[in-house]
């Protein structure tokens, strides 16, 4: 596996470099390893951090400006960041009307982020936290760390961004981010596995002509691994796996993601039997966003996350947003 | 016996101790990895790693801690600030929380080191919500504290009561080979994990034989 780095041990802090290279309206920590916006925060409005380790870009750093994210803590690769980095992200942006913290659901980023919450709390600020468990690939959570945080992960964030900027309380917007995770389903695949920088193999072994179903987000393997199949095949299993656990009736949003490895040719191919698949089951898709936005490396495959819309929520994601990453209106 | 301790857990048998677990992470931090590959995202060790340079690290210099409570309880807090994961919050508030049992005992014998172990699993208990049988660290740390608690109030000296709970850690490490995880990561593989040894187990066992090496008992 070839990696374009200089030194395996600084690819994170070189990548941050590389952002506060190309983005003057970034503020980048180096020391933190937090990606924040320029020129502090907006008097009366809701501070909004995210973060989980690095490897999954642009989550979440690319999701850092106006409409979205406050400030990004970025970990290790595939490794949550530590609560010092958290809480430095999270007094940086606190105006006083307190900080939501947007966390997905895996071990290290809850413990990390509630020890951060803590600390945060013993300095005065304010703290709500929105964890996000939306991949249906966990199907037994009682006996299980419980639901990964996956694709809506992005919908979180970029709906409870345009209503904080609309000066929602911090009560509202973290009941708003649980609505949205409550409307929301996950489910990918993996047709490689990825290589974490400086490594020699890939995370897991996965001979050509087989896939990983049920992935999650950190290169760990899925569920079970089952021949290759053809894009529609991917489409329906992908789309039967979240309709069984939540009714595709509606309108909804869709996100056809990448894991980092597979071109937006072959997204948009796998997006157009999604879709169909969604309407066969009675869902409406109004709006749509494909490509790579919640990845694995280098990793190749994919992830369809869906999220029931309704007239609030269809606002909120059409409203403007200016990130490395997502950038519409205005 | 070593020249360190061997009676009680006083600052140097502490420091002694959280030395040689950086030591024994660094050495073994491929195995970690290793382990962590099949089941994981391949980076217990590295991660572990990290955070034994920072410990070395943190137990030099002008602000070095003098007891063992506070050398215990500034491991802890270097682990929490470097390691990420889930291990860092786990292993960073074990250590602080023996520590935190451990203040005003300049040297502690064996009652009081079980009591500070039992805190310290406790917590780990307590944070990651894991019981025995899951697949995880409480494996081994859980028969380990057990181990010497049956030990010390058997009036076992500390050497050999330590070297009882370092066993039952590896007994409790291997126990998870054919377990079926149920927290954290691995835990997503269902079936699929079972016939894989836990990583975090098994850098819990390394975390015991350093106290063991510390306080110069037999392996």
């Amino acid at each position: 596996m070839a990696q374009l780095l200089n030194d395996p041990a600084e690819a994170v802090p070189d990548a941050l470099r590389g952002m506060a290279a190309c983005h003057p309206d970034l503020h980048v920590d180096l020391e933190n390893r937090v990606v924040r916006r320029a020129g502090g925060p907006r008097p009366g409005k809701v501070g909004l951090v995210s973060g989980g380790g690095s490897g999954h870009e642009p989550l979440h750093a690319g999701f850092v400006g106006h409409g979205m994210l406050d400030a990004a803590c970025c970990g290790a690769v595939f490794t949550s960041p530590v609560p010092d980095q958290v809480l430095a992200a999270t007094k940086a942006v606190d105006s006083g009307a307190g900080v939501l913290h947007v966390v997905k659901n895996y071990t290290g980023d809850v413990l990390n982020f509630r020890m951060a919450a803590e600390e945060a709390d013993e300095e005065d600020v304010r703290v709500e936290t929105v964890l996000v468990d939306d991949d249906v690939a966990v199907t037994d959570s009682t006996w299980t760390a419980g639901r990964r945080g996956t694709g809506a992960t992005l919908f979180v964030e970029k709906v409870v961004g345009a209503a904080a900027e609309e000066g929602l309380e911090l009560a509202e917007l973290a009941a708003l981010g649980r609505e949205v995770v409550s409307r929301s389903r996950s489910f990918g695949v993996a047709l490689t596995a990825c290589t974490t920088p400086g490594s020699d193999r890939p995370g897991f072994d996965l001979a050509a002509g087989e896939m990983e179903v049920g992935i999650g987000i950190h290169g760990e393997p899925g569920r079970e691994r089952v021949p290759l199949a053809p894009a529609r095949e991917v489409a329906r299993t992908s789309v039967t796996a979240i309709a069984d656990d939540m009714p595709l009736d509606g309108e909804v949003l869709l996100m056809v993601n990448g894991m980092g490895g597979t071109p937006l040719l072959e997204l948009y191919v796998l997006a157009a039997d999604v879709r169909a698949a969604v309407e066969e089951r009675g869902g409406r898709v109004v709006r749509a966003l494909v490509g790579n936005y919640v990845t694995s490396l280098e990793m190749q495959g994919s992830m369809v996350s869906v999220c029931r819309l309704d007239e609030r929520l269809t606002r909120w994601w059409d409203a403007p947003v200016q990130t490395p990453a997502l950038r519409w209106g205005r | 016996m070593s020249a360190v301790g061997g009676t009680a857990l006083d600052a140097d048998a502490a420091r002694a101790w959280v030395r040689r677990f950086a030591e024994l992470v660094q050495e073994s931090a491929v195995e970690l990895t290793d382990l962590d590959r099949p089941i994981g995202d391949s980076d217990h060790g590295v991660n572990l790693r990290r955070g034994a340079v920072a410990v070395l690290a943190a137990l030099d210099g002008p602000d070095a801690p003098a007891t063992a409570a506070d050398v215990l309880r500034a491991a802890g807090t270097t682990l929490v600030s470097t390691v990420g994961g889930a291990s860092g919050p786990l292993y960073g508030t074990a250590l602080r929380r023996v520590g935190k049992a451990l203040v005003g005992v300049d040297a502690a014998g064996g009652p009081e080191l079980a009591r500070a172990l039992r805190a310290g699993v406790d917590a780990v208990v307590r944070l990651g919500g894991a019981e025995v049988g899951d697949a995880t660290m409480v494996d081994a740390l859980l028969p380990a504290v057990e181990a010497l608690e049956r030990e010390v109030a058997a009036g076992t000296a500390l050497p050999e009561a330590v070297g009882a709970a370092v066993r039952a850690a590896q007994e409790g490490a291997e126990s998870t080979d054919a377990l079926v995880a149920r927290k954290g990561r691995a835990s997503y593989l269902g079936e699929r994990s079972a016939g894989h040894r836990d990583p975090g187990a098994v850098s819990s066992v390394l975390l015991l034989r350093a106290l063991a090496d510390a306080l110069g008992g037999p392996a």
